[in-house]
């Protein structure tokens, strides 16, 4: 649809079409403004972050809205080069990996049965899974965490990792249900005439066909908890586990807390710890937007 | 998922120490009944506390909806450089909420860079303590929140504006309607389901806002003026050692988000039979 838009406005303004021209004329560079300026405030704050990270502290405090001069790549020299950044960075990485394999697999686990066999209690199973979404993780923080020191997981990555599994699922099995259904039949149907069993057309067949919609509650299941933030707090920050080991979130605010004097550090810190978000974004962005849409339209 | 927040209702009975052990709610001297609720509904930072998220429950329905509608339909209309300019707005919304939090605590300091901007525009007069000033914080906090998720909010209303058909503005359009009046009456209606979910996600958001708060008014200045029920549910049930009571409050925003949901589905159902009838009779 939009291909076919484009064409014809294109068309209509080099044809030097009135009416088009008429529309090009005072609306396109407006559009450009507002979409610049929305551009420019979401971005910018952003950008002083990074830049800000490239001057001294004593250059920011003198003149806090200038640009850097000279450059100095001693803070992120600086910040690169400590243990604790890349501790934070693997403790990141290893509640991510733990949380969106778990959802992944027990995801699509879920989602298999309901989606594609009949049995009493079908129903049911779903509807629990997406009430689910109705209870939400800030409210269920705090007596989780009381549950998690009866478990003796207090302080621990699977303290983080489970919770954050099982409030992933609701939206996993969301998305992945009509995925797993739209599938059709008759690939199955065929395939057990060709003497597949349904545990192997599930592995040959419906795994490789449903892996857009894996790597989409992958993603969001990922960028969920590298961005997460109360679970950590609660069940991290108080347990005895090293900052130099605390995920990302919670050791970029512990940082600027320990080294709020040294503000040039302090955005070189908190710059690099966006970068591993913006790059992942940047790769899957797609994938997000059509999750969104997805879950959205689910 | 269901198990927490029915301990959290067990819990919030009982008047537990802060380093919890499960053998506590054997002891019959720690129960204290409802206690705890009658509590929190007295104490005037737990009130406050409710009326923040409701103001930024309010606030965002009746800015951000408006804001990134008017974007989204802007953007809507083919131009070059769309896709690159959506990426950018799409940014705040990918930056951890903690990690944007701290980005704006660091630029509203009072020597930070926002107050230096107004400086060097000339509008030095304008310059705040933005965070830490009880009459303005909650306004600031608001501004934040907005920047990080009208994108969001935009990219939504993108999406839902690639199923509306182009043939029916195009068809406006022929009879002599002008660009607004599309917008008006068949763009927007049209985009009403998306509105809709839009609107549920902030209204939730807005309730269970906990991660921002936290972050950008530190413990430090911690103040009434913008505390939520999730900080104040924090705050209470960990820091301050009280499990009992932070539980008690758990259940209570439990209810708050359950009540507006449902009161939500009735009455965006109710918007949904009403247009149409409309439909029908035009």
């Amino acid at each position: 649809m939009t291909a076919t838009s484009y064409v014809t406005t294109g068309k209509a303004g080099n044809l030097g079409d009135p009416a088009g021209r008429r529309r090009f004329d005072w609306g396109q560079p407006f559009v450009y403004l507002i979409a610049l300026v929305v551009a420019a405030l979401a971005i910018g704050p952003v950008l002083y972050v990074i830049i800000g990270g490239f001057r001294t502290t004593a250059d920011i405090n003198a003149n806090p809205g200038g640009f850097p001069a000279p450059w100095v790549f001693d803070n992120y020299a600086q910040v690169l080069t400590t243990p604790r950044f890349w501790g934070n960075v693997l403790a990141s990485i290893i509640l991510a990996a733990g949380t969106t394999l778990g959802v992944v697999i027990l995801g699509i686990m879920a989602a298999y049965p309901i989606a594609r066999y009949s049995f009493k209690g079908r129903e049911a199973m779903y509807t629990i899974f997406t009430a689910g979404l109705m209870f939400p993780l800030t409210v269920a923080a705090l007596p989780l965490t009381l549950l998690l020191r009866t478990l003796n997981l207090h302080g621990t990555y699977l303290g983080v990792i489970i919770p954050s599994i099982a409030f992933a699922l609701p939206t996993t099995i969301i998305i992945l249900v009509p995925f797993l259904r739209a599938i059709p039949d008759e690939l199955e149907e065929a395939a057990s005439i060709d003497g597949t069993t349904r545990i192997g057309f599930f592995w040959r067949i419906l795994l490789p066909l449903s892996m857009p919609g894996l790597v989409t509650v992958g993603v969001l299941a990922f960028v969920g908890s590298w961005n997460g933030y109360l679970l950590p707090l609660l069940v991290i920050s108080t347990g005895t586990l090293p900052q130099d080991f605390w995920p990302l979130p919670l050791g970029v605010t512990q940082f600027s807390t320990q080294y709020s004097q040294n503000t040039g550090a302090v955005l070189a810190y908190t710059s690099l710890a966006m970068i591993p978000a913006l790059v992942f974004f940047l790769a899957a962005e797609k994938r997000i937007v059509g999750g969104l849409q997805g879950a959205v339209k689910g | 998922m269901i198990l927490p927040v029915i301990l959290a209702a067990v819990y919030s009975f009982y008047n537990l120490p802060a380093a919890f052990k499960w053998e506590n709610l054997a002891d019959p001297e720690r129960f204290v009944g409802f206690d705890n609720y009658i509590r929190a509904f007295q104490t005037p930072e737990f009130i406050k506390a409710i009326g923040n998220n409701f103001i930024i429950l309010v606030l965002s329905l009746v800015i951000q909806g408006p804001i990134a509608i008017g974007v989204a339909l802007l953007l809507n209309r083919p131009m070059r450089g769309r896709a690159v300019i959506r990426l950018l707005i799409f940014v705040p919304y990918v930056l951890a909420e903690v990690i944007a939090g701290l980005s704006w605590k660091l630029l509203l300091q009072p020597t930070g860079g926002v107050n230096a901007l107004l400086e060097a525009i000339g509008l030095g007069a304008l310059k705040q303590n933005w965070l830490a000033d009880p009459n303005i914080a909650l306004w600031t906090l608001f501004a934040i929140l907005t920047w990080k998720y009208v994108g969001f909010a935009i990219i939504l209303m993108l999406a839902g504006l690639q199923g509306v058909p182009e043939e029916l503005a195009e068809a406006a359009q022929i009879d002599g309607a002008t660009w607004w009046q599309t917008q008006r009456y068949i763009t927007i209606p049209l985009l009403a389901p998306t509105i809709r979910i839009w609107a549920f996600l902030s209204m939730i958001g807005a309730l269970q806002l906990f991660d921002m708060v936290w972050v950008t008014v530190a413990p430090t200045v911690r103040q009434m003026s913008t505390e939520t029920m999730a900080t104040y549910m924090v705050q209470q049930g960990q820091f301050a050692g009280q499990p009992g009571y932070g539980s008690a409050i758990a259940v209570i925003l439990f209810f708050i988000s359950l009540v507006v949901a449902l009161l939500y589905q009735r009455f965006a159902l109710r918007r949904d039979l009403q247009g149409a009838i409309t439909r029908g009779v035009r």
